[in-house]
């Protein structure tokens, strides 16, 4: 950080003074005067594009990796597209024993599950504490939060023993049925948060309208906190696609096999010698997420600078 | 019915629309409390009640009183375990946090292209926990990995990162730092509720950017670096998937990597000892709740609040 004269400060409010400017315009305008010195935006920005593409270097490597030959991979660094070896993708796609389509289908199918179940018991849930006043609200609404925090591995060792007990094992149900009991707390309080926003004005119009709560909360709530569904449908998308561990435990039969199971597999299979193919599995296990990120970054960083959520 | 009546309705009578309301509320949070009572407090509730048993789910459990908890005290892998996680919670966090905070800073102050960095600086903590993710790092980290080649330009001679126990769990250190981008929009976010007066009133007085920074940005910035420092320690806590993926599920070389979680799902998943794994679990809860509590209790000492005043 560079140490400043007081006195190049104090510039634009000398010209507040003057020109009678709110102070809030004042600093955005003194804002666009950093710029003026191009010297020191140019070494800033200079020094921030570096970094992001440290930052991203490896991911352009892998993906500039996927399309070379074996042979090459690791002895170019380099992160410009020099050969074009579809190869990779085509033998990486049947190199398990089932083609990559099957595991990209499972993935989709616990993916979907997943976002149906949050969607509708997290949504019900939050309406009930950011709307209804019922008995012992405040201790509930304090347990929601608390089971945030709670570690999964503290309760997987008993649900393995009840999910296996009911033939659960080797199906998407242990992955799926929790999500449609509103286990993701972290969602309860992004939409408790969002709903608390909606003016109550709405809710009693429509209440005076003769409206009961189901009607209110499908038809007046719901439709006003779509932003809040759409980022709790982009975080479970990120989170279930990413989700190894319990996958991991629930799903053992290689036909049940989710992509992060497969791209596992792929690594004890190929016992580290065809990085190509890997790699080409690997970018195509990110594309989904990648996309995501293209077309929901809105509310991704809306998401995690109101809630915190990763 | 008449509209007064319907205001008067609205505006006093609780009683009648109390009792309404519990119905409601308890219809819109059934699946809320079959959840909190099958897949949360139930197992919670089973899963003490196994650390107390030796269990290999196929004979039933067998009340062997407070033997796992003897075991664990003798365990050296566990002890090795929670050696490897507090060294990886307590350097990865701080380091992550730090970094967050000062791109953060960085980007503050209406720099051009903040949205283009604030992206590329925030992509990877999606990508961070990905299972391709960890392969792509055991790969670059290899023998014959990317950092090696690298370092050969310098002239220096690499090793294979992964396959030394030395610098096995640095790896994995790294690749946590490089998810700083949610914690670094947590502080982008933060930063933007400080009103711009603020600095105005200082630059008035004569403060320096440095003294702006200590004396007004970082103040009012705690209860932020306090929000972020709870949510990364108890995901730190719980890190699996990136030590199972680069140690190819042993948590080595030489349990340099066996994460606390790790060696939870080889004693539970692998080993079938569910008993002891149930007592390892509560274990976990126990360690994350009491540095939760410190956390809590310190945050008296430096933690600002802006409307305590």
């Amino acid at each position: 950080m560079t140490k400043t004269d007081p006195a190049v400060d104090l510039a634009p409010l000398t010209e507040s003074v003057v020109t009678g400017l709110p102070p809030e315009q004042v600093r955005d305008d003194r804002r666009k005067n950093a710029f003026r010195k191009p010297v020191s935006s140019l070494i800033r920005h200079a020094i921030l594009i570096a970094a992001a593409l440290l930052m991203l270097y490896p991911v352009i490597w892998m993906v500039v990796s996927s399309v070379r030959p074996n042979d090459v991979i690791f002895r170019e660094p380099g992160i410009i597209f020099d050969s074009f070896e579809i190869s990779n993708y085509v033998d990486g796609w049947n190199a398990l024993s089932y083609p990559f389509n099957t595991y990209l289908l499972n993935s989709a199918l616990v993916v979907l599950g997943s976002i149906v179940g949050n969607l509708v018991s997290c949504s019900m849930a939050a309406y009930a504490f950011a709307r209804l006043d019922f008995t012992g609200k405040r201790f509930w609404f304090a347990i929601m939060l608390l089971s945030i925090m709670l570690p999964i591995h503290v309760i997987i060792v008993p649900q393995y023993v009840l999910f296996s007990q009911l033939g659960w094992v080797n199906t998407f149900l242990p992955l799926i049925v929790p999500k449609l009991l509103a286990t993701d707390a972290f969602f309860i309080f992004l939409m408790v948060q969002f709903i608390r926003g909606i003016p109550r004005e709405l809710d009693e119009a429509a209440r005076i309208d003769g409206a009961g709560h189901p009607r209110i909360f499908l038809q007046i709530i719901l439709p006003l906190m779509v932003p809040a569904l759409a980022t709790v449908t982009i975080f479970t998308f990120i989170w279930t696609w990413n989700d190894f561990f319990s996958q991991l435990i629930y799903l053992t039969k290689p036909a049940l096999y989710t992509v992060p199971l497969a791209l596992n597999a792929f690594q004890d299979a190929q016992s580290a010698t065809d990085f190509g193919e890997m790699f080409a599995m690997s970018v195509v296990s990110l594309i989904p997420i990648f996309l995501i990120f293209l077309f929901g970054q809105r509310f991704l960083i809306k998401g995690i600078a109101t809630t915190g959520i990763k | 019915m008449s509209a007064l009546g319907e205001l008067r309705r609205i505006k006093g009578s609780t009683p009648p629309k109390q009792r309404n309301q519990n119905r409601a509320a308890f219809l819109f949070l059934l699946p809320w409390f079959l959840g909190l009572a099958l897949v949360t407090i139930g197992p919670m509730a089973a899963s003490l009640g196994l650390s107390f048993t030796r269990y290999n789910l196929l004979s039933p459990p067998r009340f062997n009183g407070i033997d796992n908890f003897v075991r664990m005290l003798e365990d050296e892998r566990l002890h090795t375990s929670l050696g490897v996680t507090f060294q990886y919670v307590f350097i990865s966090v701080p380091l992550q946090l730090g970094l967050a905070l000062l791109l953060a800073v960085a980007l503050d102050r209406g720099l051009r292209g903040l949205s283009f960095y604030r992206s590329a600086f925030y992509l990877p903590s999606l990508l961070g926990a990905s299972v391709a993710i960890a392969m792509l790092w055991r790969q670059i980290f290899g023998v014959d990995g990317l950092v090696n080649t690298v370092l050969a330009w310098f002239g220096i001679e690499g090793q294979g990162w992964i396959s030394n126990p030395d610098t096995a769990l640095g790896t994995l250190m790294v690749l946590n730092v490089w998810t700083f981008g949610s914690p670094m929009v947590i502080f982008l976010a933060g930063l933007r509720q400080i009103p711009a007066m603020y600095y105005e009133a200082a630059a008035v007085d004569g403060a320096s950017r440095r003294q702006q920074f200590w004396r007004i940005t970082m103040p009012l910035l705690t209860p932020i670096i306090f929000f972020n420092l709870i949510l990364q320690l108890i995901g730190a806590f719980q890190s699996f998937t990136q030590a199972f993926i680069v140690s190819g599920g042993t948590g080595g070389p030489v349990d340099s990597t066996l994460f606390y979680t790790l060696y939870l799902y080889q004693r539970g998943f692998a080993n079938l000892d569910m008993g002891y794994a149930s007592a390892m679990a509560w274990l976990l809860l126990v360690i994350i709740a009491a540095f939760t509590a410190i956390n809590f209790w310190a945050s008296k000492y430096w933690v600002f609040y802006d409307d305590q005043d």
